[in-house]
């Protein structure tokens, strides 16, 4: 079981650099959020999956919860400002 | 652990990426996955709070500020305009990591447990700690205790970093 979880963890580490181009070319900056929110995303499922790694998933999906929590947090504060300094368009500042 | 190698190229990417990338726009939300990946390599050598805080301040918080930073501040131009690398750092820097993978070489093994830390810092604290400072908790009786003054100058720091923050966040309506 814990090949499977490792090749599990490998695939999900491939998906986080998909997102990565995403966020490297993005042409606007909603873009960049998005690949950044799925990249967090990710991160939440790679942290239990390292949690069956350390046979203590019960304290790992605690800590993935919050981080999940922050996240979505974060991802609202950025929006929220960039909605205020009026960046409706999307396009990207030259 | 085979592992850290893929988690290891998703650092290395994020690193480079923020460092050549033409819009700071875009620097600033590299930055932000580069501390995804970092905390997934605390998370996974068992550092649990500190891949918390990693994720919480440097990908939360740091892209908040350094977006805030950004916008508030006069200059408008986001792009980068990149001065070319001087020769002797393309040389210097390379043999620089050279020598420091060279020095790593030589520290112990990690969890082992015959590491000089491991084998006599940590059992001093362990056994000595509730005699000298009646404090039930280990972590708390060396943060507190044993290295007081450097963690009430690390509060004066975080304290500064604040004031600043207000100051210049409440600086706009001027």
């Amino acid at each position: 079981m814990s090949t499977f979880f490792f090749y599990v963890m490998v695939i999900i580490t491939a998906v986080m650099l998909v997102y990565l181009y995403r966020v490297v070319r993005g042409p606007t900056v909603f873009d960049r959020v998005l690949g950044l929110n799925g990249i967090s995303t990710k991160a939440i499922i790679l942290i239990v999956l390292i949690g069956t790694l350390f046979e203590r998933v019960d304290m790992f999906v605690d800590i993935s919860t919050g981080y999940a929590i922050l996240n979505l947090v974060g991802a609202l504060a950025i929006t929220k400002f960039l909605e205020q300094r009026g960046e409706t368009s999307g396009e990207e500042r030259s | 652990m085979i592992f850290e190698l893929p988690l290891l190229i998703l650092l290395l990417t994020t690193a480079a990426g923020a460092l050549v990338v033409k819009d700071l726009v875009s620097a600033v939300f590299i930055l932000g996955s580069y501390s995804f990946a970092l905390s997934l390599v605390w998370a996974l050598v068992g550092a649990v709070d500190v891949a918390f805080v990693e994720a919480v301040v440097g990908a939360g918080l740091g892209t908040v500020f350094f977006l805030l930073a950004l916008f508030r501040t006069g200059e408008k131009d986001t792009r980068i305009h990149r001065v070319p690398v001087p020769r002797i750092a393309l040389l210097g820097l390379p043999m620089l990591a050279l020598l420091m993978l060279y020095g790593a070489g030589d520290l112990p093994v990690f969890n082992d447990p015959q590491a000089p830390a491991a084998s006599h810092v940590s059992p001093v604290y362990l056994e000595n700690s509730l005699e000298e400072t009646k404090t039930p908790n280990v972590v708390t009786a060396i943060l507190m205790d044993y290295r007081a003054l450097d963690t009430l100058v690390e509060t004066i720091v975080i304290f500064t970093a604040g004031i600043a923050c207000a100051l210049l966040l409440r600086g706009r309506g001027k």
